[in-house]
């Protein structure tokens, strides 16, 4: 099916127009807001962003200072905010046809598998990606998911292109690592116990350890360099600190777990899901560990059994670094959207500015990619959402989607 | 008029299990009243005595008895307690793996009332519940209708008072994909249907003898318990609940309701917006359910959050369901937020999420509406219903409240955290998948 007829089709089956992916690219754009959130200060009344023709922001300020040039494109809006960032999810891998053909977030082979890389999987066109989109999410941080004792590499992607190339912002991000129970339903009751799990990463690191030794004893000398080895060579730049660990860990036990490792190997941490993490606030903050928290909705069972909405707001409020997800979904949702998740966290008592810091800035800041996306500022890309009320109400719709200048949704959702 | 009143009291309760309604006459005032089947008040008065509601009106237009305990809710909203007409609460299932048809089965027989869902339930407005065996059958067993009223064991939570003569819950049905597989159960979407004709035919014959008996137990059939559930069916006591998602196998439910002429009601609808027309020509009502993505199995690909609006604009009556395990009881309120956000009107979408389901349970001449007469089914909401920022802050059954949000226990049901898991809880993520 063409590119034309794929979208008028989609479009037909959301109900919601056909302008979806079929709005043209506009070389310079203006953005008018009632109000902005720069999320770099405080909020602008009637402001301004100008996206220049790199696709990059020029300038943001109040209408009364900044002059929209002759020849930009205006698109207006009650309520303007950056384009949001998906801390951490597995759309483009896992599609939402939810078949064995689409599902490439978790091989089964092996519960180590750190050398798979994200960009070898990640399907641009999926379904989902634009799904997310839509509702004003421009960056996700995605790949192999959790569920596996490594499962494999991530990758950061804009949430457009018709190829891998096209969306890539960052090719290999985190090396997703899961501990607890979650990892034994998909190898066979293997590891058996969270003890298990736990020393089996361990053994693993300590060859990693061995192997880049070797690699830095040999130097130059290419004759005394250890055999190649894609999983070590992964794991060794995370010893390196290149890649940080992203630990999927919900219960306290093994957020603790989680952080004993990290001390063991001094490598850098990222704490995933975390939904007994309020249980251990002085050792995360102690150990100076960012946590990207489980969507607010996620279902409150298994090992998530004592979530609470409130989780976010508990770390933030004791200065951790945190962030929202979409995570995985092995079944109807088949995503969750970042937006409703930091709306839920918003409900629960965060203020409205540090709820949305969970989907845009302290995203990006998380994930390292806060110098181009996450705020509104010049110099950084020029993405950006557009919202006719409230941004976390269920009544608001999202109505514009900018992606580095190019205008990539219009119908309001 | 004061007979009157005394004659329907004294009924309620008779009726009332031994938790319900208090015989001191409360009073709520200050809130703005939804009382769903009239225009909303401001400033409004609801008058609860015997866990029937005595009065609703405006301040100064209802008469405040004497001695009555006053609750000031100014500042509040208060509307009908929430009826999900679809959930998996309680931990409860109904048919084996033993047949791809269990009429004979109750999920009365396996529900536990002390779930933490229940509470979770209350916590998020739910007073009415339509509790269902999953959805991997044709017909998985009977569902039962709950009062969320805080009970010890299943009789304080059910509206049937005899479990052996009267018809507790509907009949759960499924077409699609859930109830596909290895024989006995069906491969394909057509022996699905034969499998359903034939076991209804059946059930006429049954119906048919049970007639010419004439209450003659000599010539009566012999008992089959399946044939009876199925005869309450055919007759219109019990109401069928058929999962359904794409828009062919919706068309195939509205088949078989028409063949045999039972009231129904279309559970899910994931592809109602492709047919709005044919479900409204139908005569049936559609209960929707709310998911942030479409996907997670081939029948939801299609799913719109456009189906309330497409189905209220074809003059379909429209409910809303959590099918809790795969939505949260607690975020039930979002249904309607996200309607309206798809195009629904704010009207429908607040009866949708009551007076439509409890029609749909038939159970509208008791709750879903804010009505001198009906139960003290409420909830206290500190805002508009549609707004992400408000929360239930109460819940009352009966004139009883069963959630209070300043409550510190209750507050864990609605928020989560240690203290909140179940008995079940634990392990129902792994049973889900049969559910949606």
């Amino acid at each position: 099916m063409s590119r034309v007829a794929r979208n008028a089709t989609l479009a037909a089956l959301f109900g919601f127009g056909a302008a979806l992916g079929a709005a043209p690219a506009t070389a310079q754009i203006a953005v008018r807001g009632e109000t902005v959130h720069t999320m770099a200060g405080p909020a602008i009344t009637d402001g301004v962003v100008l996206i220049g023709r790199d696709g990059k922001i020029e300038r943001v300020g109040p209408a009364s200072q900044v002059r929209i040039p002759d020849g930009y494109r205006t698109l207006t809006a009650k309520v303007v905010t950056p384009g949001l960032v998906d801390a951490h999810s597995v759309v483009g891998l896992a599609g939402y046809m939810n078949q064995p053909h689409d599902q490439d977030q978790l091989e089964r082979s092996n519960a180590i598998q750190p050398e798979l890389r994200a960009i070898d999987a990640y399907n641009a066109r999926e379904a989902l990606v634009e799904w997310i989109r839509g509702f004003g999410v421009t960056t996700v941080h995605t790949g192999h998911g959790p569920g596996a004792l490594m499962s494999g590499q991530t990758m950061i992607v804009k949430t457009r292109g018709e190829t891998v190339g096209e969306a890539i912002v960052d090719s290999v991000t985190m090396v997703a690592m899961t501990l607890g129970p979650d990892v034994a339903r998909n190898y066979n009751g293997r590891p058996g116990t969270r003890s298990k799990g736990v020393a089996l990463i361990r053994s693993e690191f300590i060859k990693a350890q061995a192997y880049r030794d070797k690699v830095k004893a040999a130097g130059k000398d290419a004759s005394k360099l250890p055999p190649r080895d894609l999983k070590l060579e992964t794991l060794a730049r995370v010893l390196d600190g290149e890649l940080p660990a992203l630990i999927t860990a919900q219960k306290a036990t093994e957020i603790l777990a989680a952080l004993r490792l990290q001390q063991e190997f001094g490598f850098k941490l990222v704490l995933d899901g975390a939904a007994e993490s309020y249980l251990v606030i002085d050792e995360i903050k102690r150990a100076g560990v960012p946590v990207i928290i489980h969507p607010t909705m996620a279902r409150h069972s298994g090992t998530l059994e004592n979530a609470t909405m409130e989780t976010a707001r508990k770390l933030r409020e004791a200065g951790i670094p945190v962030a929202l997800q979409s995570g995985f979904e092995g079944y109807v949702p088949k995503t969750r959207v970042v937006l409703f998740e930091a709306a839920m966290s918003a409900a629960y008592g965060m203020p409205f500015e540090q709820a949305l810091a969970l989907v845009t800035i302290d995203a990006a800041r998380i994930l390292g990619i806060d110098h181009r996306v996450g705020s509104l500022e010049r110099g950084k890309d020029g993405d950006v959402a557009l919202f006719d009320g409230d941004p976390f109400e269920y009544t608001t719709h999202v109505c514009g989607v900018i992606i580095e200048g190019q205008v990539v949704s219009e119908t309001c959702r | 008029m004061k007979r009157a009143f005394c004659a329907t009291l004294l009924l309620a309760l008779a009726a009332a299990p031994p938790l319900a309604g208090q015989e001191r006459v409360q009073v709520f005032r200050g809130a703005k009243i939804i009382p769903i089947t009239s225009a909303p008040i401001d400033g409004g008065v609801l008058v609860v005595q015997g866990g029937k509601i005595v009065a609703v009106g405006r301040e100064g237009a209802v008469r405040i008895p004497n001695g009555a305990e006053v609750h000031d809710m100014t500042g509040k909203v208060i509307m009908p307690g929430l009826v999900d007409t679809h959930s998996h609460i309680g931990g409860g299932d109904g048919g084996d793996r033993s047949s791809p048809i269990h009429g004979d089965v109750r999920i009365l027989d396996a529900i536990d009332v002390r779930d933490d869902g229940i509470q979770k339930a209350q916590a998020g407005g739910i007073t009415t519940v339509n509790v269902m065996p999953g959805s991997g059958h044709l017909m998985s067993g009977q569902t039962a209708y709950l009062k969320l009223r805080d009970g010890r064991t299943i009789y304080d939570l059910l509206y049937c008072r005899d479990v052996l003569k009267e018809v507790c819950g509907g009949l759960k049905m499924a077409n699609g994909t859930n109830s596909r597989g290895e024989p006995p159960f069906p491969g394909t979407r057509a022996k699905a249907a034969a499998l359903v004709r034939e076991r209804f035919i059946k059930a006429q014959e049954y119906r048919a003898k049970v007639k010419a008996a004439n209450g003659d137990p000599s010539k009566m059939p012999a008992r089959d318990l399946e044939m009876e559930t199925l005869v309450e069916v055919l007759e219109g006591k019990r109401i069928v609940h058929h999962h359904t998602h794409r828009y062919d196998d919706i068309l195939t439910a509205i088949r078989l309701q028409q063949e045999f002429g039972y009231r129904a009601v279309l559970h899910h609808v994931s592809e109602a917006w492709k047919i709005a027309d044919e479900i409204a020509a139908s005569g049936l009502p559609a209960s929707i359910i709310t998911l942030d993505a479409p996907g997670g199995k081939l029948e939801t690909m299609d799913l719109s959050m456009t189906n309330g609006a497409a189905l209220e604009k074809a003059g379909v009556l429209v409910g809303y369901h959590t099918d809790d395990g795969i939505t949260d009881s607690r975020f039930f309120l979002r249904s309607a937020g996200i309607a309206v956000r798809a195009g629904m009107s704010r009207d429908a979408a607040l009866y949708a999420m009551t007076m439509a389901g409890a029609r749909m349970l038939g159970l509208d001449d008791r709750i879903g509406s804010l009505e001198p007469g009906k139960d003290a089914d409420f909830i206290v909401l500190s805002g508009d219903p549609l707004s992400v920022y408000t929360h239930v802050e109460q819940t009352w059954v009966e004139g009883v409240k069963v959630f209070d949000l300043s409550n510190p226990q209750d507050y864990i049901y609605a928020v989560g955290g240690i203290g909140v898991r179940g008995v079940v809880s634990a392990n129902y993520h792994e049973g889900m998948e049969g559910h949606e």
